[in-house]
């Protein structure tokens, strides 16, 4: 009765039961990476494997940039010299009177018994590749963790902002861009100190969402950042207003706007850290770790 | 043609170690910097496929679903779309496989396109529930440009296959 044939040809079991396993695990993953941020234990080791292919495909590129940068013509060399030069010839002017600035506005902040500025750490980091997933707008920097490199910290290049890192990894980390359909960063028009919200576009472009259809905007008004959130600091140019859309339909013009800085044209970034000065919370209106019964009596003396 | 053999030619056993080989070099091929770059063939699926094709036994859902996974990480996409659409394509492949074969070169390759369309399509849909924007219909042309690789792809993936078991200058064969 319990007599079962030997098993020559043992398979497992049934594809079927294998591609359901596998489906509901890849789901489940995608669930805890998307909703809950669970999954990054096991995204960090799957990580580490990718790290050497990752490093192993980019020495054919690195090593073409070397030959290049080898064989550079000597008068191009020469040229950029010049032009650097005259460059920070005419930064220094700039330079000089900003420190005397920056010492007025130091004591004029401490006049007024305002929070003085802290100067930011940056870590200087290259570009390696920019993510292969057309879906989001992400680039991957050469710093990690072993550098001091934190989520959530800002990153610019020398004409203005790029974005912000979203995941670090030990060696690496990655950066979404400010043109990411997820991300969205305070920004403030230069012209009048107008205040709004710049949307990623997820094309490129960004997006000032939620601007009444009469606001004071021109196109070719540049946006910079308002500095109200602590993770970017003021000042730092964005994007400039490229086209306004004003539908009479709408309460709100659609505004789309170029970013300034832009990730193909330089590989060096700086990733600025957390503005360590931050003004302290407002107290909670109720705490959260009151006793239960505490809480019933108040209740019903209101 | 060299690579169509018809009556079908007796392999030798595939080794391991060659397939693992490949499947490497298709990652470090799908690693590189490729930016945005419209029509990059995804190798990973390709060979994957090739392998489910020609080696159930070897190559199983299991593996194309870790596969996926690095993909992903490496990536820094959702964790798990690659390996959703990866464990399906892997399915499909084991499923279809003795119908894949009879085909000429090209009939295998009409149906490997509508497998690697699919996979993308999983992608795409997985994404669009998480919220990610439509990347435009040239995100498909990858799949196209993979597809037309498949004769290649079964030339150069069978080559250590096709040697003689020993280099014998009286053998019959």
């Amino acid at each position: 009765m319990d007599y079962q044939p030997p098993p020559f040809f043992s398979r497992g079991p049934a594809p079927l039961v294998r591609l359901a396993f596998f489906v509901s695990l890849a789901v489940l993953l995608m669930v805890l990476d998307a909703r809950f941020r669970y999954a990054d234990s096991l995204r960090r080791a799957a990580a580490l494997v990718a790290y050497p292919l990752q490093r192993a495909s980019m020495a054919p590129v690195t090593l073409f940039n070397a030959v290049a940068d080898y064989f550079s013509d000597q008068a191009a060399l020469t040229r950029e010299n010049d032009a650097l030069k005259t460059k920070q010839l005419q930064a220094a002017t700039g330079l000089l009177t900003l420190e005397a600035l920056g010492a007025e506005n130091a004591q004029l902040r401490r006049l007024l018994d305002a929070r003085e500025r802290m100067p930011r750490k940056s870590i200087f980091a290259e570009i390696l590749y920019a993510g292969r997933d057309p879906f989001s707008r992400r680039i991957v920097i050469d710093k990690g963790s072993r550098s001091g490199i934190e989520a959530g910290q800002a990153v610019v290049d020398d004409v203005g902002v790029i974005g912000q890192v979203t995941r670090v990894h030990v060696l690496l980390s990655e950066v979404t861009l400010i043109t990411d359909k997820e991300q969205m960063l305070p920004v403030q028009v230069v012209r009048n100190g107008l205040r709004a919200v710049a949307y990623g576009g997820g094309d490129g472009t960004l997006d000032l969402r939620y601007m009444a259809a009469n606001a004071d905007l021109h196109a070719d008004d540049v946006l910079v950042t308002s500095g109200i959130d602590g993770t970017y600091p003021s000042g730092l140019p964005v994007a400039r207003i490229a086209r306004i859309e004003r539908d009479s339909a709408y309460h709100f013009a659609r505004i789309t706007c170029l970013p300034t800085a832009g990730t193909d044209k330089h590989k060096q970034v700086l990733v600025l850290s957390q503005e360590t000065n931050l003004p302290p919370r407002p107290a909670e209106a109720e705490p959260a770790t009151a006793r239960p019964a505490k809480q019933k009596r108040i209740r019903r003396q209101e | 043609m060299p690579f169509d053999d018809r009556p079908h030619r007796i392999l030798l056993p595939v080794s391991v170690g060659y397939m693992v080989f490949t499947i490497v070099l298709a990652l470090l091929f799908n690693q590189l910097p490729w930016r945005d770059l419209i029509g990059v063939p995804d190798l990973v699926a390709l060979v994957l496929t090739f392998w489910c094709v020609h080696q159930p036994r070897k190559m199983g859902i299991g593996a194309a679903w870790a596969l996926g996974l690095i993909m992903d990480a490496g990536n820094g996409a959702l964790l798990g779309q690659h390996a959703f659409a990866y464990a399906v394509l892997a399915f499909a492949a084991i499923t279809l496989h003795r119908r894949i074969l009879w085909f000429s070169l090209w009939g295998q390759a009409a149906h490997v396109l509508v497998l690697l369309l699919a996979s993308q399509l999983l992608v795409v849909a997985v994404r669009h529930i998480a919220g990610g924007t439509f990347p435009g219909f040239a995100y498909f042309a990858s799949s196209l440009i993979a597809a037309a690789l498949w004769p290649v792809a079964s030339f150069l993936l069978l080559v250590p296959q096709r040697r003689p078991v020993d280099v014998d200058e009286n053998r019959p064969i």
